[in-house]
C-alpha cells in the first residue's frame, strides 16, 4: 500500500482503509486482529474467484451488506408542516415546513404579500409571535389588520431610513435576519424582498443563505422569503412561483347599506351605491409549486388558482 | 431573641475598597480637607505596616511612594451603607441602621428559616463579602451584646444565651466609647466626655469589660451616674432595648466618583459592569429583580463641549411616537457641571448584569453623553421577579433577555422608531399607525383574556409606497386613460381597467385637513399586469400612486 486515506463507518464504528492500488479493504482495528481473523477470505482466494475485478474486495465480505450507504440514511426526519392560512395552498404544498426556508416569488401584483399575510395570520392564530423584515417598508397596516394577524404578536422591522439605496436595505435586513434567527423563540420570520430589483436580491451570496438554513434547523421557525424571482437556490425547501394577475380575474363589486325601517315596515330598503363607484372586489392569484424537498419524488407541476377577496369585500 | 450586627471596620477604606477592589493588596490612605491641609483620616493594614497614621498630613503620605491615596468619599460611603442595609434586610425584615458601619438585625425566628444562629452568622458574613464588605458578624441575645461583639473580634461571633458577659469579658473598655461611626461626626461635648470618662477608668485601672463588669453598682453609680451603670449593664451584656427598624429602600444605587475624566465609552463600561453586577448582587440578596434603570452621567464643564450634547440624548418626535417612556435622557445644566441622563426601561423585571451592561453600551452609543465623564450614578427601581407557568405544549415565544437584546441591537441598526409591534389609530387618515414597543408577555396576557381571531379567507394586500410615488395622470373626458409615475418605471403604462373612486376625507376641523378620491387600476408595463392605488389629493390637487396590490 502506498498511501492509504482513514475514515470510520458510523454504523460499524471500525476504521476503513482505502488503499489506491487494490481498491478498497476493510481492516480491523489494531487492537483488536482476532475478531476479523477467521471470517475475512484470503485475498488469493478472492481473486481466484473474480478474477480481473479491480474492487474484488468491496464486494466478497458479506458483513458490508449490512451497512446502509451514507447517502441512504434517513438521517432527517420530515419537517413539521404548518397551514398556511390558505386551504388550497396548503392542498398544494402540504403547508409551510417548521425549520426550512420557503419561498414565494413572483412579479408585482401576483399576490405575494396576500400569502405572506396569510401565513402571518394562521401563525398567529396558533399562538406563535412572528416577525416581518421589511426591506422596503412596504407593509399596509390596513391590510394586516384585515388579514387577521393579531397585531400584538407581529414584530414590524421597517429596514431602509434614511436610505433609498437598494443595497443598504439589503445589507441591514441581512443583519437584522441574523440578529432574529439568533434570538429564536419566533414561530415564523418574514423576509420582505418584494420590492427590491432582482440584481440587488441576487447579490445575497448563497452562504448566507446557507447559513439562514443552518440556523433555522432543528427550530420550529418557518422561514419565509418574498422576493420577485427565486434568489436562494438549493437552500429553500419549498418554492412557490406565483403568476401575473389576469383582467379577467378582477371582479367589481359595490358596496350594499342594510338598513330596517323598524317604524314603518319590516321592510329591508337596500341602498347600492352608484355605478361608477363599483370598487374592486376580488382578484385572482395563481401559484405553482416550483420545487419541494418535502417528498422523496420529482416535484409535480401543480397549479392552483384561488380567489382572494378586498378587505371591504369581506 | 437572638440578634446579629454587622460591622464593617475601617469603614471609609471599605468603602473605598468595595468601588475599587483592585485595591485590596495594596497599601492605601484615605485623605480628606481643604487643599493643602488635606490630612490622612483611615489607613488599612498594609499601610500601618508602611508606617502610615491616620493625622498624617498628605504631603508628608505622598513621601511613601508605594502608597495609594485616595480622597474620602461620602458617595460611596453612603452606597457601601446602603448595601450593608441590603445584606441585613436579606436576612431580616427587622434591622436597625444603628451606624453608617454597623447594622443590627433581629433574628427572632430565623432559624426555621435559614438554620442554626452559627449557620446564620457564616451566611451573613459570606453575603457581606459577596457585596464586597469586609465585616465581622456576631450574634448575642441582645442588640447591644452583638454590637460590642462585632466591634471587638473580627469573623464571626457566636455568643450563647447566658456567656455574654464571659465572653466580652476580654474586650477593651474603648469598645463602649467607640460607638459613634466614624462616617458621622459626634458632638464635640460628646467625644469630650467620652474622653473623660475613659480617663478616669484608666486611672481606676480598669482596662476591659470584665474589671468594669465586677465594680460594685452602688459605687459606680455614686461616681458616675446613671450613665456609668448603664455602661456596666453593657460591658456584663446585660442591657436590653428594642430595635428601632428601617424602611426598606424604594430603589437601589450605585456611583463611582472619578478621579480623572472618561471620554471613551469603552472604559467606561468597565465602570458600569462594575456598578451593575453590584446592584444585581444587591437586588439579588432581597430577592428582588429590576425593571428600570436609570443611568446619570455628571458631565467636565459645558466650555467647549459639542453643540450636540443638548439635543443628543432628547428623544425626537418621532421616538416619542415610539414610545417616549422607554428610554428618556435629560439633561441639566448645574453650575459648570452638567448631568446626562438615560433611563433604560424593561418590559419585564430582570437581573442579569450583561444584559443590563450590553443595552446601556447599546444605548450610549446611540445617544453618546459628549463630554467627559465625572461622575457615574446607577440607579435601580425593584421590581418583583416575574412568574410564569410554562407549558410542554405552548407555540414557542422568544426569551425575554434575549428578544430585549435582539431589538435594542436592531433598533442600534435602523433606528428605535422604526422596529416594534402595529397600533393602528382611531383615524381612516392613510398611514393612521404608529410603532409601539414590542412586548411578547402582553400579547400572551391578551390573548388569555380575548378570543382568537377568527380563520379569514385570502385577503387582498397592499404594498405601500413610502412616500407615496407622485405621477402624472391623462385624462381623457373625465377618465384615467395613461398613469406616468417618473421615479419608478413599472408604474408607467396604459390604464387597463379600474375601479372607483373611493372618496374620503377627515380632520377638517384641523390644519392637517385631508381629502381624497382613490382609484384602483391595471396597468399594462413592461414585465405584465400590475394593480395599483392611485390617490388624488382633493385639496393639494395631485395624483399619487399610494402602493400595489399584491
Amino acid at each position: 500500500m502506498s498511501s492509504a486515506v482513514f475514515s470510520t463507518s458510523a454504523a460499524q464504528g471500525r476504521p476503513f482503509v482505502f488503499d489506491n492500488e487494490n481498491g478498497v479493504e476493510v481492516c480491523p482495528q489494531p487492537s483488536q486482529p482476532e475478531l476479523f481473523a477467521e471470517a475475512r477470505p484470503p485475498q488469493r482466494v478472492i481473486d481466484a474467484a473474480l478474477p480481473g475485478a479491480f474492487f474484488s474486495g468491496v464486494m466478497t465480505d458479506s458483513r458490508l451488506a449490512s451497512v446502509t450507504p451514507a447517502s441512504r440514511l434517513a438521517v432527517h426526519p420530515a419537517p413539521e408542516m404548518v397551514s398556511s392560512g390558505i386551504a388550497a395552498m396548503d392542498e398544494l404544498t402540504g403547508g409551510l415546513p417548521r425549520g426550512c426556508l420557503t419561498e414565494i416569488c413572483g412579479p408585482a401584483s401576483s399576490g405575494r404579500s396576500t400569502l405572506m399575510l396569510s401565513a402571518l395570520a394562521a401563525a398567529t392564530r396558533r399562538g406563535e409571535f412572528c416577525v416581518v423584515v421589511d426591506a422596503s417598508d412596504a407593509l399596509d397596516p390596513q391590510s394586516v389588520v384585515a388579514a387577521g394577524i393579531e397585531l400584538d404578536r407581529l414584530l414590524w422591522v421597517r429596514c431602509g431610513e434614511n436610505s433609498h439605496h437598494a443595497e443598504h436595505r439589503l445589507e441591514q435586513l441581512l443583519r437584522v435576519t441574523d440578529l432574529l434567527l439568533e434570538s429564536g423563540g419566533f414561530g415564523l420570520i418574514a423576509l420582505d424582498l418584494g420590492d427590491l430589483p432582482p440584481q440587488t436580491a441576487r447579490r445575497i451570496p448563497l452562504t448566507t443563505w446557507f447559513r439562514f438554513r443552518r440556523a433555522v434547523e432543528h427550530t420550529p421557525t418557518v422561514l419565509l422569503a418574498v422576493e420577485r424571482q427565486s434568489i436562494a437556490g438549493s437552500c429553500s425547501s419549498l418554492l412557490i412561483k406565483l403568476g401575473f394577475i389576469k383582467l379577467g380575474s378582477l371582479k367589481l363589486g359595490s358596496l350594499e347599506l342594510n338598513t330596517t325601517e323598524s317604524h314603518a315596515s319590516d321592510t329591508e330598503v337596500q341602498f347600492s351605491m352608484p355605478t361608477h363607484a363599483q370598487l374592486l372586489s376580488e382578484l385572482e392569484i395563481t401559484a405553482e409549486l416550483a420545487r419541494s424537498r418535502m417528498e422523496r419524488k420529482p416535484v409535480r407541476s401543480a397549479e392552483i388558482i384561488f380567489a382572494s377577496k378586498t378587505a371591504w369585500a369581506g | 431573641m437572638p440578634y446579629a450586627c454587622i460591622f464593617v471596620p475601617n469603614f471609609p477604606v471599605a468603602a473605598v475598597f468595595r468601588a475599587e477592589p483592585e485595591l485590596r493588596a495594596q497599601a492605601v490612605a484615605i485623605f480628606e480637607g481643604k487643599p493643602p491641609l488635606e490630612k490622612l483620616s483611615a489607613v488599612n493594614e498594609s499601610a500601618d505596616r508602611l508606617g502610615i497614621a491616620p493625622g498624617m498630613t498628605k504631603a508628608q503620605a505622598e513621601l511613601c511612594s508605594e502608597l495609594t491615596l485616595r480622597p474620602r468619599s461620602p458617595l460611596q460611603e453612603s452606597v457601601a451603607h446602603a448595601a450593608l442595609l441590603d445584606c441585613a434586610q436579606s436576612f431580616s425584615p427587622c434591622v436597625e441602621d444603628a451606624a453608617a458601619d454597623t447594622a443590627i438585625l433581629d433574628l427572632a425566628g430565623m432559624e426555621s428559616l435559614f438554620g442554626s444562629l452559627p449557620e446564620i452568622a457564616c451566611n451573613i458574613f459570606r453575603r457581606a463579602a459577596e457585596l464586597g464588605l469586609d465585616g465581622n458578624v456576631a450574634v448575642a441575645s441582645n442588640p447591644d451584646a452583638a454590637r460590642l461583639a462585632a466591634r471587638g473580634f473580627s469573623g464571626v461571633t457566636v455568643i450563647p444565651p447566658g456567656k455574654e458577659s464571659e465572653t466580652l469579658g476580654s474586650l477593651s473598655v474603648e469598645v463602649l466609647f467607640a460607638n459613634g461611626s466614624e462616617g458621622k461626626k459626634k458632638e464635640d461635648e460628646e467625644q469630650k466626655e467620652s474622653a473623660r470618662l475613659l480617663s478616669t477608668l484608666d486611672r481606676w485601672g480598669v482596662r476591659n469589660l470584665r474589671a468594669l463588669a465586677a465594680l460594685p453598682e452602688v459605687a459606680l453609680s455614686e461616681r458616675l451616674g446613671q450613665e456609668g451603670l448603664r455602661w456596666q449593664q453593657l460591658a456584663r451584656g446585660a442591657a436590653s432595648r428594642t430595635l428601632v427598624p428601617v424602611e426598606a429602600p424604594t430603589i437601589f444605587e450605585e456611583a463611582i466618583e472619578l478621579e480623572y475624566p472618561i471620554v471613551l465609552l469603552e472604559p467606561l463600561a468597565f465602570l458600569l459592569n462594575r456598578l451593575l453586577e453590584q446592584i444585581c448582587v444587591r437586588l439579588a440578596s432581597r430577592a428582588l429583580n429590576t425593571q428600570q434603570l436609570r443611568l446619570t452621567l455628571e458631565l467636565q464643564n459645558l466650555a467647549g463641549v459639542d453643540p450636540q450634547l443638548d439635543t443628543c440624548g432628547i428623544p425626537s418626535e418621532s421616538d416619542a411616537s415610539h414610545d417616549a417612556s422607554q428610554k428618556a435622557a435629560q439633561h441639566f445644566i448645574s453650575g459648570r457641571q452638567s448631568k446626562f441622563c438615560r433611563t433604560l426601561s424593561l418590559p419585564l423585571p430582570m437581573l442579569d448584569p450583561k444584559l443590563f451592561l450590553k443595552l446601556l453600551q447599546l444605548d450610549l452609543n446611540a445617544h453618546p453623553p459628549g463630554a467627559p465623564i465625572l461622575k457615574i450614578h446607577l440607579a435601580a427601581e425593584p421590581a418583583r421577579p416575574r412568574s410564569a407557568q410554562g407549558g410542554l405544549f405552548l407555540p414557542p415565544s422568544p426569551e425575554p433577555e434575549k428578544l430585549e437584546l435582539t431589538l435594542a441591537r436592531i433598533a442600534g441598526l435602523i433606528g428605535e422608531s422604526r422596529v416594534g409591534s402595529l397600533e393602528l389609530l382611531d383615524t381612516h387618515r392613510a398611514e393612521g399607525f404608529r410603532i409601539r414597543r414590542f412586548v411578547p408577555e402582553a400579547a400572551q396576557e391578551k390573548s388569555k383574556i380575548s378570543k382568537p381571531l377568527e380563520e379569514k379567507s385570502a385577503v387582498a394586500a397592499l404594498r405601500i409606497f413610502r412616500p407615496p410615488l407622485r405621477a402624472a395622470v391623462t385624462l381623457e373626458n373625465g377618465q384615467m386613460i395613461r398613469v406616468v409615475c417618473a421615479k419608478k418605471k413599472e408604474v408607467q403604462g396604459n390604464v387597463l381597467w379600474k375601479a372607483g373612486p373611493w372618496r374620503s376625507s377627515g380632520d377638517w376641523w384641523e390644519r392637517e385637513a385631508w381629502s381624497r378620491d382613490e382609484w384602483d387600476i391595471a396597468l399594462q408595463n413592461a414585465e405584465g399586469i400590475a394593480l395599483f392605488r392611485v390617490v388624488h389629493d382633493l385639496l393639494g390637487g395631485g395624483w399619487f400612486v399610494e402602493g400595489t396590490y399584491d
